[in-house]
């Protein structure tokens, strides 16, 4: 994959492209302000981009609005954003236009590295990744409306389906059977009332419609 | 080329002017009818005052005084009203309600025993008892001085008109006059007879002095009158100064208090997992260098890992406490929102802000919702809590509301009584409202100036 990294932090930068590397991936560029990447994303056509939120000149949330612009001008260019915090608002904005190729982890998770590049290649691809605490607080909300009877176990699965798991992956991260997961994914699906969706990031809207609705 | 335009030079009027206009003015006039009025007004309000309250302690015995006395207090604040309302009408000084906003109220007596314990009541009532004797002698004097200047600069007008000559110093009263030759009605008759052309004008210029120096008297009184106005009517400067000393005080205290948390969550929480992880490293090189046991290493090493994270995540939590990134960048709907879906007990929302307030008020406001919703999951065995922020005006309104069974208290050293000082710091209010039992009501008020 050709990657485009945005991020001011060196340390992170270069550790970034050392992991992206070994994994045999290309960094097209690695940029450390908002306005460079716009322009270098139109130029290199990269298969991703991993963008973190704060960056100069203000350092508030400029990576954020440079990965919906970068949206806006080519839809199909998959983002990546991290940020030192997981907030839902930042979340719903990046989320709103479409969920496929989109994906907001914090920063931390790169950490794991495992999971990380899964996630990163679950966004190249057209999927989408979410940071389990957005997700938990998503469901946090959903949780006060006592009347829909998920099991547990069908609302863990509700979860890795709103990070954007598909269902193999889900059944490897929880250890069972993907016809198990497809057992409890159908029954959620009734459950809840939701239109039963083919593909996973469609899944994935479907499932944050459903929290966001339960918003109060 | 052309030249710019000459400046227009305003005019000012030359001493002379000024003085020969100064009776004339409509401030010298309107200044003078306040004076005036300072006497039956005075007369009002001391009887009010001094008859209601006699009344009302008088009775305290029967319990009657009670509703009288506090019908008093709202009675007091009703003159303290108009006196502020006349003094900006007539003496053009604008004296801000000096009053503390009332407490929500939840019992009958809550709001009275506030305007009871208010400084700002008592000067008012002081003030309404003074306005007599001072009404007395404002009076006295700016009629006085009216009347004297023009009676005797009009004299040679109307002297025709009296029933026998005029005579000047007769009593100490300034002019007096013969009602009859033989009858004197006052004095003895020794004054000084006003009969020539000479004394005439004398007198007449003598008047027009007086005349000139009256608006310069009533605009000295009416001076002290403003002082009188601004000092017990408005609110007292000393309080003020010592409000904005205490709670400067607290705010340097509450920094300090901050900055020894912060030393201390680094120091007990990242610096621990660091030195622990520095040392997991350590073990697993050893391993390594040795090639005693790699499998060993390997667990040194994934401990290592998760021992890095829990850094990170700690001084994630550290940096939100200091400050939210996302109140910053998208404000306190944002922030709250995001607040009250991490809070253990579900919470409400409703921010309805439409500019927003100065950095230094969000902050506070946001840590106001935030230490009360970590209180509530504490303390308050509730099972909802509804957080509302209203900005009206220059005034930004927090309310936090639960269900649960109350009791909460300022003590000092409590989370509740360093948000008092935080919001003290900002020149705002913090009212707390915790009966046994329940409900708690949180209600903050910060002024923010736009």
């Amino acid at each position: 994959m050709r990657v485009v990294i945005a991020e001011d932090g060196v340390l992170l930068r270069e550790g970034l492209a050392h992991l992206l590397v070994n994994e045999g991936h290309e960094v097209a560029a690695s940029v450390g302000d908002a306005l460079e990447l716009v322009e270098v994303v139109e130029r290199e056509r990269p298969d991703v981009c991993i963008i973190d939120v704060r960056m100069p000149p203000t350092f508030t949330d400029e990576g954020l609005r440079a990965a919906i612009e970068i949206r806006s001008r080519r839809p199909e260019t998959p983002v990546l954003v991290l940020s030192q915090y997981v907030e839902e608002r930042y979340a719903v904005e990046l989320l709103s236009s479409q969920t496929s190729g989109v994906g907001y982890l914090l920063k931390q998770r790169v950490a794991d590295v495992r999971d990380f590049l899964d996630a990163l290649e679950r966004v190249a691809g057209g999927g989408t990744a979410l940071d389990p605490e957005v997700v938990a607080q998503l469901l946090a909300r959903a949780r006060r409306h006592p009347h829909d009877e998920l099991t547990p176990r069908e609302r863990e699965v509700l979860a890795l389906m709103a990070e954007g798991l598909s269902n193999a992956g889900i059944a490897q991260r929880l250890v069972v059977t993907q016809g198990a997961i497809e057992k409890h994914v159908t029954s959620i699906f009734t459950k809840l009332g939701l239109e039963f969706a083919e593909t996973d990031h469609r899944r994935v809207l479907a499932v944050l419609r459903y929290l966001e609705d339960r918003d109060p | 080329m052309t030249l710019p335009p000459a400046p227009t030079h305003v005019r000012t009027p030359n001493p002379l002017v000024r003085a020969l206009r100064a009776p004339i003015e409509a401030r010298t006039w309107k200044e003078t009818i306040h004076l005036l009025l300072n006497m039956p007004i005075g007369i009002a309000t001391f009887t009010i005052v001094v008859t209601g309250f006699a009344l009302g302690f008088g009775l305290l015995i029967t319990l009657l005084g009670i509703p009288i006395l506090v019908a008093m207090l709202y009675v007091s604040r009703g003159m303290g009203w108009f006196e502020r309302a006349r003094a900006k009408l007539l003496l053009d000084v604008d004296v801000p309600s000096p009053y503390r906003p009332d407490p929500p109220s939840d019992h009958w007596w809550r709001v009275p025993m506030s305007r009871l314990t208010d400084p700002a009541t008592w000067t008012e009532i002081v003030y309404h008892l003074l306005l007599l004797p001072i009404g007395v002698l404002t009076f006295t004097v700016a009629f006085t001085f009216w009347v004297l200047g023009a009676s005797l600069l009009f004299l040679p007008v109307y002297a025709w008109a009296l029933p026998g000559p005029v005579h000047l110093f007769d009593s100490w009263v300034s002019v007096t006059l013969d009602a009859q030759p033989n009858l004197q009605l006052v004095g003895g008759g020794t004054g000084w007879v006003i009969d020539t052309p000479v004394e005439y004008v004398a007198l007449v210029l003598i008047g027009a002095a007086v005349l000139l120096l009256t608006p310069w008297v009533i605009r000295g009184l009416a001076m002290a009158n403003r002082y009188l106005v601004r000092g017990l009517l408005g609110s007292d400067v000393f309080a003020r100064v010592q409000t904005l000393t205490d709670s400067r005080a607290a705010a340097v205290d509450l920094a300090a208090e901050d900055r020894r948390r912060i030393e201390r969550d680094l120091h007990d929480g990242v610096q621990q997992r660091l030195v622990s992880l520095a040392i997991d490293l350590g073990r697993a090189k050893e391993k390594l260098d040795t090639d005693s046991d790699p499998g060993g290493a390997k667990e040194l090493v994934g401990e290592a890992h998760e021992e890095a994270k829990r850094a990170i995540t700690e001084v994630r939590d550290l940096a939100r406490g200091i400050h939210p990134a996302v109140l910053t960048d998208r404000g306190l709907d944002a922030a709250l929102s995001s607040l009250a879906a991490r809070s253990p007990v579900p919470a409400d929302v409703r921010v309805d802000v439409d500019e927003r307030p100065p950095a230094s008020v969000e902050a506070a406001a946001y840590f106001v919702v935030s230490e009360a919703l970590a209180n509530i999951a504490k303390h308050a065995n509730a099972t909802r809590a509804d957080v509302t922020v209203r900005r009206s005006g220059d005034r930004l309104t927090v309310k936090v509301e639960d269900d649960g069974g109350g009791g909460a208290s300022l003590v000092e050293g409590s989370g509740l009584a360093g948000l008092r000082d935080r919001v003290g710091a900002l020149d705002g209010e913090l009212h707390l409202l915790s009966p046994q039992g329940g409900p708690t009501v949180l209600m903050v008020e910060i002024p923010c100036a736009s």
